[in-house]
């Protein structure tokens, strides 16, 4: 009894420390906001004008000694190593956002000045560099378009899908529930990691030669005729199939074994359970990395050169005939401008403006692969 | 239904490591049967060995006989699909399928087994099985509600009705209550009561009062130490392995005295 007593009373006596003291929390803002204007003055000061990167690295420098010097003084060492810390990643995070933000801003207003539905709609048949020149005289509006890029990149990008979704998706599929890390398993594997390290101008190459050198088998003398729309998106594929492989096999090998044994239980054949158990937990993880794989390769433009050329008209048959893609397009029009010197600002303009298009259709790819894979991810809420 | 299962000369690898070693045993239908034994000694192996689930895992073998009413499931041109849709199985941890509701959970066995069912049919057979898993009253409202929003012990028996709805002539289970509270347990324990007289029912538990509370007959696995074979040191009448055991090793168990 008495001990209990006394006990309490020492605590009494001599409550724990457990507060210290804290910075108010708007404290990182005000000292990042004094920082940007205290580098705005230096840089009206020493340089005579505004002046971004020097105030953007004068801002950051500033920035890190006062919060320090702030936290240390108030709060003592160990937050202020803390504070600073924070203050390093939050610099670094906005240093890697400024190329990226940068770029979408550079496309967005440069291609959203040229764009217009005619461009859209329209391709360069018939396109002469006169056209241009009394586009930059501002006589007329800007000619040409990239409707032809446009069918071009969605046809070869299906076409490229259509070959490497299944070849990717039951490649992944032998890997992790039939090969056992068995010796072919290992060989693929190997293969895979070689065939994600291609440079794509070789895939474009590879394609190339390979349906060259049919097309002169059947018919000596054609080779030409391989240039399509068809060996570009083989060319694609080479590219494509490894990005599914990795992506699939990794999402499969995240399917708990459990779930396999319980339908084993059951006595469900293992093919049965692969396509009714396993494939569909994962399906969602399966489709956000196939359509990330196809963000990665609608924007390749060497491989599409070598393989199907550049056309400067509508081309729907795949299977012969040059043929455009949105990179190729962008590529072309800058490199070989309609009309030369003061005009070719024309062909750069269409250029941005397909650029536009292009980025867009990325952006759009990645939010698709985001809602495919919040519908279908397995539910587990009540 | 319901069959009897003899184990004979049973020897179980993963690889070259030999994990349980000559076990003898005869389960008879109609009853249950509970492994008991200090972990590691190979009762989730031997259960797993009488579905042929154990060669699911890379490299595992047997070698011995383990008849189910005369016949060899081990023998020559013996389908492992085939012994599973005889055999159900529930595992320690609740599995149940995370893309299916709960009604399809409890229909999966069939539906994936090719049995074209009614709407009717469906219907019952769900009724029958979540009843007979003591589970139908709780998730009556929400059937196409996804199986995974179900609490532990209701995922537990949503398990168990999904073994039961494909009508297995033997039903395993691996710790099925580890997870659960005693609530939950006692259910359970009572669903494995009624099961005994349709099934055959083995249970692994580390809990002696539920091994003597369920279980008519009890067999004690022990192991010598790391990396030795686990052995089956006793199978008995439950009330025997509980009251006075043959063998001394079981009684220390038993006791708590160990080692
Ligand atoms: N997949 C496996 N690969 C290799 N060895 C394994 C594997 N599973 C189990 N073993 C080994 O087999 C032996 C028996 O394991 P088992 O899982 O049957 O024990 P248990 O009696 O069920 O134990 P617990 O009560 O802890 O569940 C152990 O030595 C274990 O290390
Ligand atoms: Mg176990």
């Amino acid at each position: 009894m008495t001990t209990t007593h006394t006990t309490t009373e020492a605590a009494v006596s001599k409550p724990p420390k457990l507060t210290s003291k804290q910075l108010p929390k708007a404290t990182p803002w005000i000292v990042a906001i004094a920082s940007i204007l205290v580098a705005i003055l230096i840089s009206f000061i020493a340089f005579g004008g505004f002046n971004i990167p020097v105030v953007a690295v004068l801002a950051g420098l500033i920035n890190a000694i006062a919060v320090f010097a702030v936290s240390a003084a108030y709060e003592g060492r160990r937050k202020a190593v803390d504070r600073i810390a924070t203050t390093v990643v939050t610099s670094t995070f906005i240093l890697a956002c400024v190329p990226l933000i940068s770029l979408l801003w550079l496309t967005a207003s440069k291609g959203g000045a040229a764009i217009s539905g005619d461009l859209l709609t329209r391709t360069m048949l018939g396109m002469k560099g006169v056209l241009d020149q009394q586009y930059v005289a501002g006589e007329v509006t800007l000619a040409g378009g990239f409707y032809h890029a446009i069918v071009g990149t969605v046809l070869i990008t299906a076409a490229a899908c259509i070959i490497s979704i299944p070849i990717g998706v039951l490649t992944a599929i032998y890997l992790v529930e039939y090969s056992n890390k068995n010796r072919l398993g290992k060989a693929i594997t190997f293969l895979v990691d070689v065939m994600t390290g291609i440079p794509s101008i070789v895939a474009g190459l590879f394609a190339f030669a390979l349906f060259s050198t049919i097309a002169n088998v059947l018919m000596p003398g054609s080779a030409g005729i391989a240039k399509t729309g068809f060996t570009a998106a083989v060319a694609l594929s080479v590219l494509m199939i490894p990005i599914v492989v990795r992506n699939t096999e990794e999402i499969l090998r995240l399917v708990p074994m459990d779930l396999r044994e319980a339908s084993y239980a059951l006595g469900v054949p293992k093919w049965k359970t692969i396509v009714k158990i396993v494939l569909p937990t994962s399906v969602s993880g399966i489709l956000s990395g196939v359509t990330i794989a196809i963000a990665r390769v609608i924007g390749e433009t060497a491989p599409i050169m070598v393989t199907a050329g550049f056309a400067k008209t509508l081309n729907w048959n795949l299977f012969s005939g040059w043929m455009s893609t949105l990179p190729t397009f962008i590529y072309d029009s800058q490199l070989r401008p309609v009309s030369p010197g003061a005009a070719a600002l024309a062909s750069s303009e269409r250029a941005w403006a397909a650029a536009l298009v292009l980025v867009a259709l990325v952006m759009v790819l990645n939010l698709l692969a985001r809602i495919i894979a919040k519908v279908l991810a397995p539910k587990a809420g009540r | 239904m319901s069959k009897q299962i003899d184990i004979k000369d049973l020897d179980i690898f993963y690889g070259d490591f030999r994990a349980v070693d000559g076990v003898q045993m005869q389960i008879k239908p109609r009853s249950v049967t509970a492994f008991i034994g200090p972990s590691g000694c190979g009762k989730s192996t031997v259960l797993r060995t009488l579905n042929r689930m154990h060669e699911v895992i890379p490299g595992a073998s047997v070698s011995g006989e383990v008849l189910m009413d005369g016949n060899d499931i081990y023998g020559a041109g013996v389908d492992p699909v085939n012994v599973r849709r005889e055999v159900g199985m529930v595992f320690q941890r609740a599995n149940p399928f995370p893309t299916m509701s709960i009604k399809e959970n409890v229909l999966a066995g069939v539906r994936l087994n090719n049995r074209r069912l009614s709407k009717s049919e469906a219907d019952d057979l769900t009724e029958r099985a979540l009843r007979g898993a003591n589970l139908w009253n709780e998730v009556k409202d929400r059937l196409n509600l996804p199986g995974s929003g179900l609490s532990g012990g209701q995922q537990q028996r949503l398990c168990i009705a999904r073994a039961i709805a494909v009508e297995p002539e033997v039903l395993l289970m691996d710790e099925p209550c580890s997870a659960l509270d005693p609530i939950s347990t006692l259910a359970i324990e009572d669903l494995i009561n009624d099961l005994k007289d349709k099934y055959t029912v083995v249970i692994v538990t580390h809990n002696m009062q539920q091994a003597a509370r369920v279980s008519d007959k009890t067999a004690f696995f022990n192991i010598a130490g790391t990396g030795k074979p686990g052995k089956l040191i006793e199978f008995n009448e439950t009330s025997t392995i509980f009251s006075n055991p043959d063998k001394e090793e079981t009684e220390n168990y038993i006791s708590g005295r160990f080692g």
